[in-house]
């Protein structure tokens, strides 16, 4: 399939879905409309909604709150990954013992500690940052984990032969199969990144697009938590582009197509 | 002597306190400049002989002497070609050639104009840029074969490494082997199941038993004149005399490999 055709097929279906949206909640069937507006809206609410926003210019605002939850919680989750990760795989031992409770934590579903993080940081960015920060941190933690301990048996040897020390061994291969395992869980860590930032937003705050959401929410305004909605998901779109971009350049030595997701 | 194995014998641990013994006493020496082949069935061990010579692996008894001091740890003195891909996957193939020099503490700029020599030398010149993924299988080697020919080793290992390849990629591998080789005549100690192969790369072929304790159980000088052409020298008659006589010794061996492999539990 060509990419113009790819396009056309792909708009087709947003077009066709907006259609159907704005004929089931404005026009009567058998006398009566299926989906009320006052649960589903309309595709034109919505929209006069989301270009409210951003023509009165207070969108702006909430998007970066966001985003600057997101990326805090981004960077501090990754390097804390990173970090322990490598450490936990060059140290069986410690990762032994710290076994248990790693899983114990990752267990646990992050919404609960929203309000323990509220609680210890205050309903400012912060305690978004750090709920986003315990998504993120294990995804990274457990990839980084993964690729220090895989890292194949024949290309160590080889390092050894060639004359490297442990900590050349240590920069040579293990930490660059460690980031790369990364930089393949990129996509995923930003999003939980959002996530963990928007969810915080959404239980309490004064900012930010869970904030709006959730506003919204509270008065009934469906229009608003559609727009808000759709706000949100453009914003990750944009985000996992400059992802998409980034790991094209990190990643250059990677077979195409292996390890993309 | 580049390297004296003196009754080597090698054993793993295996599953339920067992010990598996993949060869046994093996007696060989390498002198300066000569080059080796070394030919056994599946699962002989053969491997296993390069890796104690590399240091890879200690063996249970007997003794390795590398240039007549006794080997501890890993082998400094050689460079090992392995069987499967070991390059560094995220190095172009410059820096993956380059990086033996570099780590020996060589300035990075002097490290890559010696890997853009070798490259040369190894036929990939124009792919200096290329990340492995983006080579051959040939091509792969070739870098390989650079990156430990850069360090200039006084011994060559080579376990099976143009096993993967076709058949005239193997072909034009070997040329380029014996004339890399043969401008400074590194000892080499060249694994391979392929005897016509061993016979056209070697001075001497040495032949393995089937395993589990495997020995070395023959040896052969090799009476063809240098330099070769590896396809020229099959038509030989000292060649062709040559690997009958080795393959009657053989051709027992594999015989006795498959059937050994073919019992339950021979997997170990």
């Amino acid at each position: 399939m060509n990419r113009g055709w790819l396009l056309f097929l792909q708009l087709l279906v947003a077009i066709v879905a907006i259609l159907l949206w704005h004929l089931l909640t404005t026009v009567p069937l058998f006398g009566r409309i299926v989906l009320p507006p006052f649960f589903f809206s309309n595709p034109i609410d919505v929209g006069s909604q989301v270009v409210a926003w951003f023509v009165s210019g207070v969108i702006w605002k909430h998007l970066l709150i966001t985003l600057v939850e997101s990326m805090l919680a981004f960077v501090i989750g990754s390097i804390g990954g990173v970090v322990i990760g490598f450490w936990f795989a060059r140290q069986p031992r410690v990762a032994a013992v710290f076994d248990p409770y790693i899983k114990m934590a990752n267990a646990l579903p992050r919404v609960v500690l929203a309000p323990i993080f509220a609680l210890w940081l205050g309903l400012g960015i912060w305690s978004k940052v750090a709920l986003g920060v315990t998504l993120v941190f294990f995804i990274v933690f457990f990839n980084v984990y993964q690729g220090v301990r895989e890292v194949s048996a024949t290309v160590l040897d080889n390092g050894r032969m060639l004359g490297m020390s442990e900590r050349q061994l240590t920069r040579h291969v293990y930490w660059p199969s460690a980031l790369s395992w990364m930089f393949s869980s990129l996509h995923t860590s930003v999003g939980f990144a959002v996530v963990g930032a928007v969810v915080g937003e959404y239980l309490g705050s004064a900012a930010g697009l869970g904030y709006l959401i959730q506003q919204a929410e509270g008065i009934f305004d469906v229009a608003a938590v559609f727009a808000g909605m759709f706000v949100l998901s453009a914003f990750v779109i944009l985000i996992d582009l400059g992802v998409t971009a980034i790991e094209r350049r990190l990643l250059a030595w990677r077979p195409a197509g292996a390890g993309s997701h | 002597m580049a390297v004296a194995l003196e009754d080597a014998t090698v054993a793993f641990r295996i599953a339920g306190g067992r010990v598996y013994t993949a060869v046994e006493k093996a007696r060989l020496t390498v002198p300066h400049g000569e080059f080796v082949a070394i030919v056994g069935p599946t699962d002989c061990g053969k491997s296993t002989l390069l890796n104690v010579v590399a240091g890879l692996l200690k063996p249970a008894g007997g003794s390795v002497r590398i240039f007549n001091a006794p080997l501890h740890g890993l082998n400094p003195r050689a460079g090992y070609l392995f069987q499967a891909d070991a390059l560094f996957p995220w190095k172009t193939a410059l820096d993956n050639v380059a990086i033996g020099l570099e780590i020996a503490g060589v300035r990075r700029a002097d490290a890559l104009e010696r890997a853009r020599d070798f490259l040369g030398a190894v036929g990939l010149g124009a792919f200096t840029g290329r990340y492995p993924h983006m080579l051959s299988g040939g091509q792969r080697k070739r870098v390989g074969l650079a990156q430990v020919l850069i360090r200039d080793p006084r011994i060559l290992l080579m376990d099976e490494p143009f096993g993967p390849l076709d058949a005239q990629t193997r072909q034009i591998m070997g040329d380029l082997l014996l004339r890399l080789w043969s401008a400074d005549r590194k000892a080499v100690l060249f694994v391979t199941h392929d005897l016509e192969e061993a016979i056209a790369l070697a001075d001497r072929v040495v032949i393995m038993s089937a395993g589990p304790r495997s020995r070395i159980i023959g040896d052969w000088r090799v009476p063809l004149a240098r330099p070769r052409d590896i396809l020229e020298v099959r038509m030989e008659r000292d060649f062709q005399a040559l690997h009958r006589e080795i393959w009657s010794v053989l051709k027992q061996e594999v015989t006795r490999g498959y059937a050994q492999s073919a019992q339950p539990g021979a997997a170990a």
